[in-house]
């Protein structure tokens, strides 16, 4: 018999996967061998991983590069995404280190587990076919699931696992079956070759396998009508872990819709469009609403992010190249703004327990002045106030869906964010016009520092727009 | 009659019938037990298509595994089988109307069924076996070269299932004595051992002996 030999693929694009991949296996013998003692060292190689895999995306240059037979695509839209992840996934370790210890369940998984999830979200921005999408989003999924769960001690944080693993298994089912479908229905898996299949005419079968894979994807970026599990979760799950979900998670999920409707599905965008419409104008709709009666910042930010979900998604609807641009900034915004709040929930603390509703702000402006004012920008920045961050966040995503003449769209967009705008304020005004609840204890140095990075990202932001959005527009350039 | 279809028709026989009595059989052991000879004989029709990597995995997998996992569960649970079925004749015309539909459905899909007529000619023009055609080695083949990606991504999603289930159950058990060989060979006589002039008729408690706690290597006597 002759041997067969098949040349190795190659390895570059791939290279930041790899890294962080070799990273997780050493730090699993690390821990394995030291124990939970060796936490300290555990957080600071994972973060250096995934500096150097930060690093190698940015060494790679602009263009396009594909490996293992184009099921892996690495472009400038999946280098932006994959970096913004990397930044969610190194601020979920920074804001945990302290705080794993002091409530007690200081396991050094929870690292390996956070950079696993990065794998898995880094594999879903690359991903050029439905396989490696799924293999992606089950690897995230699988540890999320897991790190919801991770104070297991505690009644809520197990609740929320389990609540995220069985609603996750139905998304995940629902996904595997609109590709069954898509992939019974176009004969291909790759995403080029079904966007060649639907060309000609979509037809009915090709739409409902479609329908399926979107109504698992919106359940991955928690948008109505599959966002009932947010709430939930977020309030149960560690806080830290509830930044992460909130963060990473989310870029991978807004990455490979985007891809997957582009790439794949751009010839039928009229057909899908109207469903990403309504799904965006639900999820900014019921973040607008839902959010008025929490009392909790972890719920209300669950439903503020649900509403953000929904901006971005404004901006996929264009199906422009405008719109994925805005999408792209818009992304990196609520990055930015999402791990500020909560670095600020985390400095909620007062005499070892923790601090998470709007009461316990109450006055906080007498009595903890820097802190009260970050959070203040971070608000005025989620409602939309120029020359603020969220406003260029919002600005592109409706300039995008203006162009292309969805103005329903953009119209309900900016009805939405004034609702916003009420529960958002009145944090501001409970922060500096009610009277003070006791002081908090001192934060640690490194929540200082995101907090403080995340309100100097937002003021700043004008200056740095312009660039910025040159960087997207290449980005989003790379999708068409 | 070929050899084939005689083995055929003697996998399948055996597999119907075993399937019953997984249903019908009183005694849950006896149903795993005879599950486990329906997946061996539907690895054997496995074989008769030529398909030996799924016959194997079949094998290794659902007996080896799921089975056994099964018959423990079932050993281990002590499942009151016979409560389980006291509803049977309450809901049998619920399952009798039930099965009778299916029947029904079954009957007029297979009633209608239709060959299309170049059918059989596209069946004779299938692509040409391999020369090689070991299925394991072929899955082999494309599974380390072409499908490598997913291939590890899959290992990867597996390790995430380990650490996982490590993470959510395994617990320090705090209580446990636990043998240490060096902690037990670096006891000294004079650490262990107490010697004790006792007067008669007091027994060891009441001369003075404080009994050793060192991680419970407590050799001495309880004596009276």
């Amino acid at each position: 018999m002759n041997p067969v030999v098949s040349p190795v693929p190659a390895l570059g694009p791939a290279l930041p996967e790899i890294v962080i991949a070799l990273a997780a296996l050493a730090l699993v013998l690390i821990g394995a061998l030291r124990g939970d003692g060796a936490k300290r060292l555990i957080d600071a190689l994972a973060l250096a991983a995934l500096a150097v895999a930060a690093l190698i995306l940015l060494d790679q240059g602009p263009g396009r590069l594909a490996t293992f037979n184009d099921a892996f695509v690495v472009d400038g839209f999946a280098r932006a995404m994959k970096i913004l992840t990397l930044i969610g996934s190194a601020a979920a370790i920074v804001l945990s280190t302290r705080f794993l210890v002091e409530e007690k369940f200081a396991r050094f998984e929870y690292t390996i587990l956070v950079l696993l999830a990065t794998i898995g979200m880094m594999m879903m921005a690359s991903s050029n076919e439905l396989i490696s999408l799924y293999l992606g989003v089950e690897l995230q999924s699988l540890a999320l699931y897991v790190v919801a769960a991770i104070n297991r001690d505690n009644a809520k944080s197990s609740e929320a696992g389990l609540k995220y693993f069985v609603l996750g298994a139905l998304s995940s089912g629902m996904l595997l079956y609109g590709m069954s479908l898509v992939y019974g229905f176009t004969g291909s898996v790759t995403f080029p070759t079904i966007a060649k299949a639907v060309s000609g005419a979509g037809g009915t079968g090709v739409m409902i396998g479609l329908v399926f894979i979107i109504a698992g994807l919106a359940f991955k970026m928690s948008v109505v009508p599959f966002h009932m599990w947010t709430p939930d979760v977020y309030e149960g799950a560690p806080t830290p872990v509830t930044a992460f979900f909130a963060t990473a998670p989310k870029m991978a999920a807004v990455a490979m819709t985007t891809r997957l409707l582009i790439d794949g599905f751009l010839p039928v965008a009229k057909d899908w469009q109207p469903i990403i419409a309504f799904v965006a104008i639900a999820s900014m709709g019921l973040g607008a609403f839902a959010a008025i009666g929490q009392q909790n910042l972890k719920r209300l930010m669950a439903y503020s992010s649900i509403a953000n979900m929904g901006y971005a998604l404004v901006g996929l609807a264009a199906g422009t190249v405008q719109g994925i641009e805005g999408v792209i900034i818009f992304m990196a915004v609520y990055l930015a703004m999402t791990i500020g709040v909560f670095a600020v929930i985390l400095a909620m603390q007062a005499n070892g327990t923790r601090l998470e509703t709007i009461g316990d702000l109450s006055g906080a402006a007498r009595n903890h002045p820097g802190l009260a004012f970050v959070m203040a920008v971070l608000m005025f920045s989620l409602i939309g106030i120029p020359p603020l961050a969220g406003f260029f966040g919002k600005f592109y995503v409706f300039a995008a869906a203006i162009e292309a003449k969805l103005f329903a769209l953009a119209v309900i967009g900016m009805l939405a964010s004034a609702v916003s705008a009420y529960y958002y304020l009145r944090i501001v005004k409970v922060m500096y016009f009610d009277a003070p609840a006791p002081a908090f204890g001192r934060a640690g140095p490194e929540i200082r520092g995101l907090m403080w990075a995340s309100a100097a990202f937002v003021l700043l932001f004008a200056v740095v727009a312009n660039p910025i959005r040159t960087m997207a527009a290449a980005a989003a350039r790379s999708l068409f | 009659m070929t050899l084939v279809s005689l083995f055929f028709y003697l996998f399948s026989g055996i597999m119907i019938a075993s399937a019953v009595m997984v249903v019908s059989s009183r005694n849950p052991v006896h149903s795993v037990l005879f599950l486990i000879l329906a997946f061996v004989n539907a690895a054997g029709l496995f074989l008769l298509l030529g398909a030996e990597f799924l016959a194997m995995i079949l094998v290794v997998v659902y007996v080896g595994a799921v089975a056994v996992l099964f018959l423990f569960v079932v050993m281990m649970l002590d499942v009151d089988f016979s409560e389980l079925r006291q509803g049977f004749l309450q809901y049998l015309p619920l399952g009798a109307l039930i099965a009778g539909i299916f029947f029904v459905e079954l009957a007029l899909v297979v009633g209608t069924w239709q060959l299309a007529p170049d059918a059989l000619a596209m069946r004779k023009a299938a692509a040409a076996v391999p020369v090689e055609a070991m299925n394991a080695r072929a899955l082999g083949r494309v599974l380390y070269t072409e499908y490598v990606y997913f291939f590890q991504a899959a290992g990867l999603v597996l390790l995430v299932a380990m650490i996982g289930a490590i993470v959510l159950t395994l617990r320090e058990r705090t209580g446990v004595k636990r043998q240490d060989v060096a902690a037990q060979n670096a006891r000294t006589k004079a650490a262990a051992m107490t010697i004790v002039s006792v007067p008669p008729g007091q027994g060891v408690t009441n001369a003075g002996v404080k009994r050793a706690d060192a991680a419970g290597q407590d050799f001495v006597g309880q004596g009276s």
